[in-house]
């Protein structure tokens, strides 16, 4: 006994340790970078035009994109769990590809097709007046990219568990699809579907790579500068205000991931 | 962006795990046929063309160039670099996040529950802020006198750190659902608490370990916020997706999409191999 109870406690210490190294620590490190300087300077970092008009942008792509990403969603989870049609396995990995994919990758790829001087459509398109890469569509495209199976996985599961029978019930007593839609489908995803949309806009306002690929990294101008754009430039320019930005960004994780995990803890309760 | 995926399955064992009645499905009707057309045709344009695109443009010069482009010195040894990087980021986690899962079930401690919450943090934050975070400790400036700047270790950390809940998320559901019986059983015989662990425990765990590991892997491959700021800039510590932004910075497109060819080609191997491992356990349990 006396052994497994040794054994017991270093696997403990072991991890207790490990998490610290890497998690804990970094992070009060953070805390106290953020506010070394005084309350004043926290919000004057995060006050001044530049990080506003950051945030601003930030959250219009990341509102975009998970708009964009449920409705895609929805609509394949409920084709794969609902539908019989060939490719319908394919549909699933294709849509989980993509967050297998290089960040760096996905804003190349994007700029190859959408691209106003060499790529496939980017060139006709720009030939129209419509700039893609290096503008807003752009920058929530590859948002979009980056996050796009994460909704669908948190839905999928719901609609397999459930299954079918209620909706068909609904059906043979007369109920329109839109009906046992809103009925029906809606009130049993909504909890699986209100985690997955609060995952996807922490994952969405927190991107990087592929956005800083598209933006263009017009730096200065403004109009393609996002809150993770504006860290990096902060950070390599060894500006003021740097670790004050992330610190609004790790809350917006931590709020993100503390919503979802109380509310699951509810329900398990329930 | 997986390990949230995992989580679900992580309160309800049994939900995750259970298999879609195959020809359950009704067939297509306009509406649904619409609606699936309109999925494939967002799915083209924003994923498949481009990534088409990507590989086509890797192969402009014909296999020659292609080749010639992954075998720059520079492009080898950042390629060198980000897969053995990423291969020991995964045993890494392998051995750790098996660990980590195995004390948050079968352990009890005060503070059980704030590791299990901050578990997710890492890989949730914006990779460039989590980044600046490992700086703020191991970089130049270190408070607590680790400099690692510009170093292999500064990389392997990073990965480390976005990596963290892979192996753990995956394993922590099947280690729930896990029957003691067995392993009372096997210490009743007379098994030690190690080779009950080997014997009898790991053996169920080891497709959970392997498909954490897996896409642990993949996300490192392709790492590129989080090991930007402490790789210090310099050539000796510029991985693939670095050097791949360096490229198109020079508007080389060409030598860009080659090295991300083989990015894309190395995902694409784990995610088929992954599918297998699951099948198989699937078929199994």
């Amino acid at each position: 006994m006396d052994s497994s109870n040794r054994a017991k406690y270093t696997m403990r210490a072991v991890v207790v340790l490990y998490v610290a190294v890497l998690v804990f620590v970094p992070i009060i490190v953070v805390t106290w970078r953020t506010f070394e300087d005084g309350l004043g300077a926290f919000w004057s970092a995060i006050s001044s035009e530049q990080a506003v008009t950051a945030f601003r942008l930030t959250i219009e792509i990341a509102v975009a994109a998970v708009v964009i990403n449920t409705v895609f969603g929805v609509g394949v989870a409920l084709l794969i769990s609902r539908y019989r049609f060939a490719g319908r396995r394919l549909l699933g990995a294709l849509t989980d590809l993509s967050v297998s994919v290089s960040p760096i990758v996905v804003g190349l790829a994007l700029i190859l097709v959408y691209g106003p001087y060499n790529g496939i459509f980017g060139k006709s398109l720009a030939a129209n007046g419509f700039q893609v890469i290096y503008s807003l569509p752009g920058m929530i495209m590859a948002t979009a990219f980056v996050s796009l199976p994460l909704v669908m996985r948190s839905v999928l599961p719901v609609l397999d568990e459930e299954g079918i029978e209620q909706e068909q019930a609904a059906k043979v007593l007369g109920a329109s699809a839109l009906q046992r839609f809103r009925r029906i489908t809606m009130p049993t995803i909504r909890p699986a579907l209100a985690y997955g949309i609060v995952l996807s806009l922490a994952r969405c306002i927190g991107e990087f790579g592929a956005v800083k690929v598209v933006s263009g990294n017009i730096s200065g101008a403004g109009q393609t500068m996002t809150a993770t754009l504006l860290i990096d430039e902060r950070s390599q320019q060894l500006e003021q205000g740097t670790y004050q930005l992330a610190f609004v960004l790790i809350l917006i994780t931590v709020a993100a991931i503390a919503f979802v995990s109380f509310r699951r803890g509810k329900e398990k309760v329930a | 962006m997986t390990t949230i995926d995992v989580a679900p399955a992580a309160s309800e064992p049994t939900r995750g795990r259970r298999r879609r009645k195959e020809g359950a499905g009704q067939p297509l009707g306009l509406a649904s046929g619409i609606g699936l057309g309109t999925a494939v045709l967002w799915l083209s344009l924003l994923v498949l063309i481009p990534l088409g695109a990507t590989v086509s443009q890797g192969f402009e010069k014909g296999w020659a160039g292609f080749r010639d482009a992954i075998t720059q010195p520079a492009a080898l040894d950042a390629l060198r670099l980000t897969i053995t990087s990423s291969l020991i980021v995964t045993v890494i986690n392998a051995v750790m996040g098996t660990l980590i899962a195995w004390v948050l079930v079968r352990d009890n401690f005060p503070g059980k529950r704030i590791i299990e919450f901050v578990i997710d943090i890492p890989f949730a934050l914006p990779t460039i802020v989590a980044g600046l975070v490992l700086l703020g400790v191991y970089g130049a400036d270190s408070p607590v006198g680790i400099n690692l700047m510009g170093t292999q270790k500064a990389i392997v950390l990073a990965l480390l750190f976005v990596t963290l809940p892979f192996v753990v998320r995956s394993v922590q559901p099947v280690l729930l659902a896990l029957d003691v019986e067995a392993e009372s059983a096997a210490s009743c015989l007379g098994a030690g608490p190690w080779t009950t662990f080997r014997r009898v425990v790991l053996p169920l765990l080891l497709p959970a370990i392997a498909s954490g590991a897996a896409l642990a892997f993949a996300r490192a491959m392709g790492e590129y916020g989080s090991v930007l700021l402490i790789s210090g800039g310099l050539a000796s510590t510029t991985v693939s997706s670095m050097q791949i932004f360096q490229k198109l910075q020079n508007y080389d497109y060409v030598s860009a999409s080659a090295v991300a060819t083989v990015l894309l080609l190395i995902s694409l191997l784990v995610i088929v191999i992954l599918d297998v491992l699951q099948r198989r356990a699937a078929r199994r349990g």
